[in-house]
């Protein structure tokens, strides 16, 4: 299997294999392609609290979904053991603009001064890791979406609440990599 | 396709039929349709931090391409199961529900404080969890902070503008 892995996958090739999950989880039984109402999800089977957004049957709205995420987990995994996991060619521009930001390690999919347990006792790999994953949680929470159920589910139905959620992904998106990034990684 | 009236579930993932939670038969599908999903997104290299940047800088067409491209397929899918009136594999019609738009704000706010997320982890919900399978297991520490903030909002919901 390793050798699908040993090239990248042309954007044409990867893309419409994601797009194809819309119709597979319609046909396979009336089901939205929307990743992060898990998270709902599983607050509601963990801790409800006594919050009214987590009081619902979470079994019937969401089981599929959670299924669906597990198999995600392990599919990463599959993958993973498969040689999946190599450096990532971004491009030279990039690769300029991480290393002046102090950025020096390229290897794997994410840079390990910043993606790693002892980096989460650094400021900045709290922030990555502890603030950015909280804000995914709040945002996708507030926003009734991420990138599946608003960027792909949602346009691909010419939503206008999901052209709105992904302007402000972009926003969002731009603002932490032009101001929030080199403040935090300033100091590596 | 019809569109039925939102029920009090909201979001993505949420829409749809309901009713077959107990088929052990169609779980098995969606856990297969999970898998495939993991393995496609870490093979395309989605669940990358770099990439993500290379995108958030204008310095590559990749994701923009992938991106682009799985919303066309998703849409052309879209038509033809209009066009065909294709029934799910249980003889259901197939229904997406319309999502409300209200102020917009929730889109716009939520939106953005979700982008800032996705920078700074370099990965949004689904890549998160590849990534664990990927063996980042810092990536734990992630999700339970995303879960901790999707609880925040629920708490602060009734105080929040939709």
């Amino acid at each position: 299997m390793t050798i699908w892995f040993s090239w990248e996958w042309p954007w044409y090739v990867a893309g419409p294999l994601i797009g194809l999950f819309v119709p597979a989880l319609l046909i396979a039984g009336n089901k939205v392609f929307g990743i992060s109402s898990n998270l709902r999800h599983l607050c509601s089977a963990i801790a409800p609290g006594g919050v009214e957004f987590f009081r619902y049957d979470w079994r019937k709205a969401g089981l599929w979904n959670l299924v669906f995420l597990a198999g995600v987990l392990i599919g990463g995994f599959l993958a993973f053991r498969a040689g999946a996991v190599h450096d990532i060619a971004i491009s030279a521009e990039t690769r300029v603009a991480l290393t002046k930001l102090g950025i020096h390690d390229f290897s794997g999919v994410a840079p390990h001064q910043l993606f790693s347990w002892r980096a989460l006792l650094t400021l900045r790999g709290f922030v990555s890791v502890v603030v950015g994953g909280f804000l995914v949680g709040f945002g996708t929470a507030y926003a009734a979406g991420c990138t599946s159920g608003h960027a792909i589910s949602g346009l691909a139905n010419f939503e206008l609440p999901s052209l709105i959620a992904v302007i402000g992904f972009f926003a969002g998106g731009l603002a932490a990599t032009y101001f929030i990034l080199p403040f935090l990684l300033g100091g590596v | 396709m019809t569109r039925p009236p939102l029920t009090e579930l909201e979001g993505c993932g949420a829409g749809g039929n309901e009713q077959d939670a107990g088929r052990p038969a169609l779980l098995l599908v969606y856990l297969l349709l999970g898998i495939a999903f993991g393995v496609v997104l870490t093979g395309s290299e989605v669940v990358s931090w770099f990439r993500i940047q290379e995108m958030f800088r204008f310095q590559s067409f990749r994701m923009y391409g992938i991106i682009g491209s799985a919303i066309a397929t998703a849409a052309v899918s879209l038509a033809l199961i209009r066009r065909t009136g294709l029934k799910t594999v249980s003889g259901e019609s197939i229904s997406i529900p319309a999502i409300p738009l209200g102020s917009g704000i929730r889109y716009a706010a939520g939106g953005a404080l979700f982008g800032l997320g996705w920078a700074l982890t370099g990965a949004c919900p689904g890549p998160l969890f590849a990534l664990i399978g990927n063996g980042a297991s810092v990536m734990i520490a992630a999700v339970v902070s995303a879960l901790a903030g999707t609880w925040v909002y629920g708490w602060l919901r009734p105080l929040l503008p939709h």
